[in-house]
């Protein structure tokens, strides 16, 4: 409870700087917030084009019923697979004539139905990748009833280029953010050390311990992180707001990584004191 | 109880501000440092107190040696160690009591302790009466005793002081020294720097160590004159 008294007093004794510290951590942690909702609204779109990424396998038409649906069955265990559904001949003509429309009348005067059945493959979310598509259209290829296998090559691998930037910018951008949020953080507790400098060597004068003389420091920078923290959560949360009544509809992001966030903010604010209280008491110190 | 041998203390590429100093302070010994200023009193305070470490030669305070001592071992060094600034350094924020509460707080005193061992202190130096007032409230010579009340709260077994009365005038000077003479009846060892000529005269009978640039060119218990 003591050393939480002492932090709580050390942020009133300086509150124009702990206001400071909390404003620099909580604009460096809404880029970062920013960032994660520009980066989870790309991620859900991406989610949503991949979730249709499937293998249709044409049928020929001597094809037994009885041998497709054992084939089927021998599909839908394949790890990468998630569904595989028949479509008859009928079943196709039908679907045709519903999606096309302008078509109808043509579909309604044919005396043979020229649409081959088919078994249209849908994978699990892990194996989307292009290798993996590709893996399991060859699979399929391979029986002997099968026409041909199809699944939109230059797409799939496309969708996977643009996650691949998006992920790779994500990272970069955030890497970036969150050193910029540290050297920040790290400058407004070193000011606050600065500021009680001379406490801290009356402490060391009449022999307090290191660790006795961090702790305060270290839970002043976790609470000014947790402060910094939901700063950036509201300012977020209020960008959010703004964008989808003016421009776009956006999905907001995650429970689990807001609590992330504030997390993040709240050690990195400690860790940033910690550093920057261990210098001072170095530099107070000779041994 | 306090040893230096041979000490030399210089700080980048100064001429050194200690050089070569030999003496021994013992258990429950009193002394004056003095010197001009600058001679490197204060430097000997703080070579004493670890917050310097010797350039050469060897600083001994109880149990540690500057040579060998680490760095989590300065917190009990210190504690056996009392340091007595000419300007107080009292917390402004802070009452009196709270000032040599603060002390106790910081070393790790149990709660229930701090209340008497500071109202202890406060008879000690005579300030009971004035336990709520703030620094800016006192005066020098209440400032100090304040500052001697807080460097006695963990019981040291040695006091350094420097220039504890340089800012204190003639009555409050000989009221703060005669609280030194009592801590040190009470057996523990004082080191007092000082260039005040006249407290020194007054005190024929307390052990005089003389600085000059640095050298020591004078102690009364050795009889030794460089």
């Amino acid at each position: 409870m003591r050393p939480l008294r002492e932090a709580v007093s050390g942020v009133r004794r300086a509150p124009a700087l702990t206001v400071l510290s909390v404003m620099a951590i909580g604009l460096s942690v809404f880029s970062i917030g920013l960032f994660a909702l520009t980066a989870h609204n790309i991620d859900l779109a991406l989610s949503d084009v991949e979730g249709r990424v499937e293998v249709v396998a044409y049928l020929r038409d001597d094809a037994s019923e009885e041998l497709i649906e054992i084939a089927r069955h021998e599909i839908e265990s394949y790890p990468e697979v998630e569904s595989a559904r028949y479509i008859s001949k009928v079943e196709a003509l039908f679907e045709a004539s519903r999606e096309l429309t302008e078509f109808s009348d043509i579909y309604s005067d044919l005396e043979v139905n020229p649409l081959p059945a088919s078994l249209e493959i849908s994978l699990r979310p892990d194996f989307r990748t292009p290798g993996d598509v590709g893996a399991v259209a060859d699979r399929v290829s391979s029986y002997h009833f099968v026409e041909e296998a199809r699944y939109g090559r230059e797409w799939v691998d496309r969708v996977y280029s643009l996650r691949r930037v998006a992920g790779g910018g994500a990272a970069i951008l955030g890497l970036s953010f969150a050193i910029g949020a540290a050297l920040l953080i790290g400058i407004a507790v070193r000011m606050s050390v600065l500021a009680r400098t001379r406490e801290i060597a009356i402490m060391q004068t009449v022999g307090a311990t290191d660790s006795y003389i961090r702790r305060p420091f270290l839970i002043e920078g976790l609470l000014t992180g947790l402060a910094g923290g939901l700063l950036a959560l509201a300012l977020t949360f209020g960008t959010h707001q703004a964008v989808e009544r003016t421009l776009v509809s956006l999905a907001w992001l995650p429970d689990l990584w807001t609590l992330a966030g504030l997390a993040f903010a709240g050690i990195l604010g400690m860790l940033a004191a910690g550093r920057a209280v261990r210098r001072e008491l170095r530099r107070l110190d000779v041994y | 109880m306090v040893q230096l041998r041979s000490v030399t203390k210089s700080f980048s590429g100064s001429t050194p501000a200690v050089l070569d100093v030999t003496f021994h302070l013992k258990k429950g010994e009193f002394a004056f440092l003095t010197g001009a200023s600058g001679a490197g009193k204060t430097t000997i305070l703080k070579l004493v107190h670890m917050l310097h470490r010797p350039s050469s030669g060897e600083v001994r305070v109880s149990r540690y040696s500057s040579s060998r001592i680490k760095r989590r071992d300065l917190p009990d060094l210190r504690r056996r160690v009392g340091y007595i600034f000419q300007d107080f350094r009292l917390l402004e924020n802070l009452t009196a009591e709270e000032n040599i509460a603060f002390a106790l707080q910081v070393t790790g005193t149990p709660g229930t302790k701090i209340g008497p061992r500071v109202q202890k202190l406060l008879n000690q130096v005579g300030l009971a009466a004035r336990a709520g007032a703030f620094p800016r409230e006192l005066s020098g010579g209440e400032q100090q005793r304040v500052a001697v009340a807080r460097a006695l709260a963990n019981e040291p077994l040695v006091l350094l002081a420097d220039e504890p009365t340089g800012n204190l005038d003639e009555r409050a000077t000989a009221g703060v020294f005669g609280l030194f003479q009592r801590i040190n009846a009470s057996g523990t060892s004082v080191l007092m720097a000082t260039h005040d000529a006249e407290l020194i005269r007054q005190h024929r009978n307390v052990r005089v160590i003389e600085l000059e640039q640095g050298r020591l060119v004078f102690d009364s218990a050795a009889e030794i004159v460089a």
